[in-house]
């Protein structure tokens, strides 16, 4: 893979030249703050209001910088960055409209918990609140769905400012830090003197958890018959993977991992049970139903998960272990609350957990149920069914790609059919349900993972969110494998509407769509295109051995559902099966 | 509904106020008054919050206000003993004939009369709401012209641990 820019140098070396005190501009205190911070990669795009910035990058050598076509492309970008490495993703964009376009972005970083750092431009200082040209309140808009932000005032604050928000975006419950700079300071010059240590007054996340709390869990596991474990997305943001693993192997309960959990618990492993919820498993949600013990690991509650809450494991003690508190007890009330570092919460638990021993006869049932109600569909001869294709993307891949989805239908067959073995390798917009997310998150995972193949499963209406990217895949041959499962309408509302608003079908037809072969190809990415199980095998193939982008569009049909579907407003036991069963 | 009586302390930064404010439009949360003000130290403010909810509500605000890196503390003052004041000024309709009269619920609730009008007189009173609210019902019949109240501040008493 190549890019724009790309001989890093020596880190020592990197380190020694930026820690030197110097009188330089706001934009070169920036750019050696990012690289201090150890960024490797930003997604911009350039403008009036950083055009001093974007000067002091003239010739930049010493981290990449990608040039997306639309700051939305650049933000999603950041996030898939940063949800594939671990690592704080970082963008820059322009004031006015360069920053109101990063929006969708933030509020879809902010309700999954990704750490990134989003920088925009300003007018300058003297201009603000006299409706400037290109004058956005960035920080006002974006206070709700922003961690933290700051209006740099002054150049003197600027370094300290940048540190404070990798420190914030990437500890305890992380998110998004927007940092605004205005015009002229990112141009006046100051002593840049680097910045050792963060200490933010009040900013103090738990990670070390409560003892007491941590063995009430350990009894409360001697004591049940059925206990559950429902993982979320706190176990891959905080690396517990392997905590996990160990702790499930000593207590062998069984688990299910929410949309966002998956890849935070190899799906191989016999005691789990899949996914939960709204399109979860059977086996999954009843469980949930009967058990008399469910332990929350780093997941929220959502509503998608718990279905009609008054009704949610109504025969459970409930345990929730999270780094967040203000989660612990706001959809679901409490009976024993862990507040910590999930990571440091198993470590921790690990030492004295030990298998649960009353629960053989609750075991040997979910096992049952397990084998016999597996995710299913009816397959066809003759017409491809996208969740086939989804099952054949998993086995050319190993289960070893990173999957980046879109929203809706196709995002929920990926997270069926699409067994993950390892964390960081899903990448999907779980809270706030972003089309428009799939393709610019895969560039940002394939920044991240050169390595790693790297698949975004699309449908043929949120791909059309982003299409524009094409061209950076191109540019910069960031060999992403672009899925599109063309079914020509926007499945997700037309499976509703059948179902739940007696088949009245109201603006969900794609019509008018483009050719996606031909698109890729006016970006000079390979277009490939398969309506039946030997041609989709064929390029499917070839679009693996190329070694550059590619667009692969699979055509499958209109009135394929998505089961099985618990109903808004029903308990998530209530499930409608599907013609499959 | 039970009220409760919260004390915030804040950075003083800019915007801070929209951040708290903000918070409790978007969640939901109830706001009966707030006010703002410098505390003992420099660089805090103390807000001071009357909002209304049940046991889980006060601790799903505690707890998000927490979530806000300009929060310092969070102090729920109404669960221990604590002063809580108010301020009101209010301009009453006041003919010189019935100055007198006025002049003596003023002197009833240890209020005072700040400004005199050809008609009018402005009243200041002290207290806490209830009294407040009181000096309002025995001025309305006169005809109040205009009131501005503050809104609570408050401090836990002295024995109190914070």
């Amino acid at each position: 893979m190549t890019t724009e820019s790309a001989t890093l140098k020596s880190k020592e070396e990197l380190l020694k030249k930026l820690s030197k005190p110097e009188v330089i501009s706001g934009s070169e205190i920036l750019l050696r703050s990012l690289l201090l911070e150890g960024v490797d990669c930003v997604f911009g795009y350039p403008g009036g209001a950083v055009l001093y910035i974007y000067d002091a990058m003239h010739g930049n050598t010493d981290f990449n910088h990608i040039l997306t076509r639309h700051e939305q492309g650049a933000i999603h970008a950041a996030d898939g960055y940063a949800r594939a490495s671990g690592k704080v993703g970082v963008c820059i964009a322009t004031s006015g409209p360069g920053a109101t376009n990063l929006v969708t972005g933030i509020a879809t970083a902010y309700m999954d918990s990704v750490p990134l750092v989003v920088i925009t431009g300003n007018v300058m200082s003297t201009l603000i609140g006299t409706d400037a040209f290109q004058e956005a309140d960035i920080t006002g808009i974006t206070m709700p769905i922003t961690k933290h932000s700051y209006l740099v005032r002054n150049v003197e604050d600027l370094a300290r400012t940048i540190h404070e928000a990798f420190h914030i975006a990437n500890t305890g419950r992380k998110g998004p830090v927007l940092i605004d700079i205005p015009k002229d300071v990112s141009a006046q010059q100051t002593l840049f003197q680097p910045v050792t240590g963060v200490n933010i007054r009040g900013y103090n996340p738990t990670i070390n958890p409560n003892k007491l709390q941590v063995d009430k869990m350990i009894k409360a596991i001697s004591e049940a018959e059925r206990p559950l474990i429902l993982a979320g997305g706190g176990v891959v943001y905080s690396g517990a993977h392997e905590e996990l693993l160990e702790f499930v192997t000593k207590t062998e309960i069984p688990i299910t991992t929410t949309l966002l959990g998956l890849g935070g618990f190899p799906s191989g492993n016999e005691l789990w049970l899949g996914m939960p919820g709204m399109h979860g498993t059977y086996t999954a949600n009843t469980s949930i139903q009967n058990s008399d013990l469910l332990i929350n690991i780093g997941a929220r509650f959502d509503d998608r998960v718990t279905g009609k809450l008054s009704g949610f494991a109504p025969l459970a003690k409930i345990i929730h272990i999270d780094i967040d508190p203000a989660e612990i007890g706001k959809n679901v009330p409490t009976d024993i609350p862990i507040v910590g570092d999930v990571k440091t919460v198993l470590g921790l638990a690990n030492k004295t957990a030990v298998r649960a021993d009353k629960a053989d006869e609750w075991r040997a049932k979910l096992k049952a149920s397990k084998a016999q109600y597996p995710f299913r569909y009816k397959d066809s001869d003759t017409e491809l069914k996208p969740q086939w294709v989804v099952e054949m993307i998993h086995e050319s891949t190993g289960g070893d790609a990173i999957v980046t989805t879109d929203v809706g239908q196709h995002q929920m067959w990926a997270a069926q059919y699409y067994p993950f073995n390892k964390p960081r390798s899903w990448v999907t917009s779980g809270g706030l349900g972003t089309m428009g997310f799939g393709f610019p998150s895969a560039i940002g995972a394939q920044m991240a993972e050169p390595d790693r193949t790297v698949v975004s499963i699309n449908g043929d209406g949120g791909m059309q969110m982003c299409a524009q990217e094409l061209a950076i895949c191109a540019i910069n041959n960031i060999p992403v494998k672009v899925v599109i499962l063309n079914n020509q309408v926007l499945g997700m509302v037309r499976q509703w509407q059948e179902l739940i608003h007696g088949n009245r079908y109201s603006y969900i037809d794609l019509a008018g769509s483009p050719d996606f072969v031909k698109l890729a190809e006016a970006y000079g990415v390979k277009g490939f295109r398969a309506s039946n199980k030997e041609d989709a095998k064929a390029v499917w193939e070839e679009a693996l051995r190329h070694p550059g982008p590619a667009v692969v569009e699979f055509i499958v049909r209109k009135d394929e559902n998505v089961f099985p579907m618990v109903a808004q407003g029903s308990t998530i036991d209530q499930m409608i099966m599907g013609d499959a069963e | 509904m039970k009220k409760h009586t919260i004390a915030v302390i804040v950075n003083d930064q800019p915007g801070v106020l929209q951040r708290v404010a903000g918070l409790f439009g978007r969640r939901g949360f109830n706001i009966e008054s707030i006010t703002v003000g410098a505390s003992e130290e420099q660089g805090l403010s103390r807000m001071v919050i009357v909002t209304s909810g049940d046991d889980h509500t006060l601790e799903q605000i505690t707890k998000q206000l927490y979530k806000l890196i300009d929060v310092i503390k969070v102090i729920d003052l109404s669960s221990n003993a604590m002063v809580g004041r108010e301020l009101a000024l209010i301009k009453v309709y006041a003919e010189p004939s019935s100055r007198p009269e006025i002049l003596g619920v003023v002197e009833t609730f240890r209020a005072s009369v700040v400004d005199i009008g050809t008609q009018s007189l402005m009243v200041q009173v002290v207290g806490d709401s209830g009294k407040i609210d009181a000096m309002i019902e025995l001025l309305k019949p006169y005809g109040i012209r205009e009131l501005s109240r503050t809104g609570v501040t408050a401090l836990n008493r002295g024995n109190v641990k914070q």
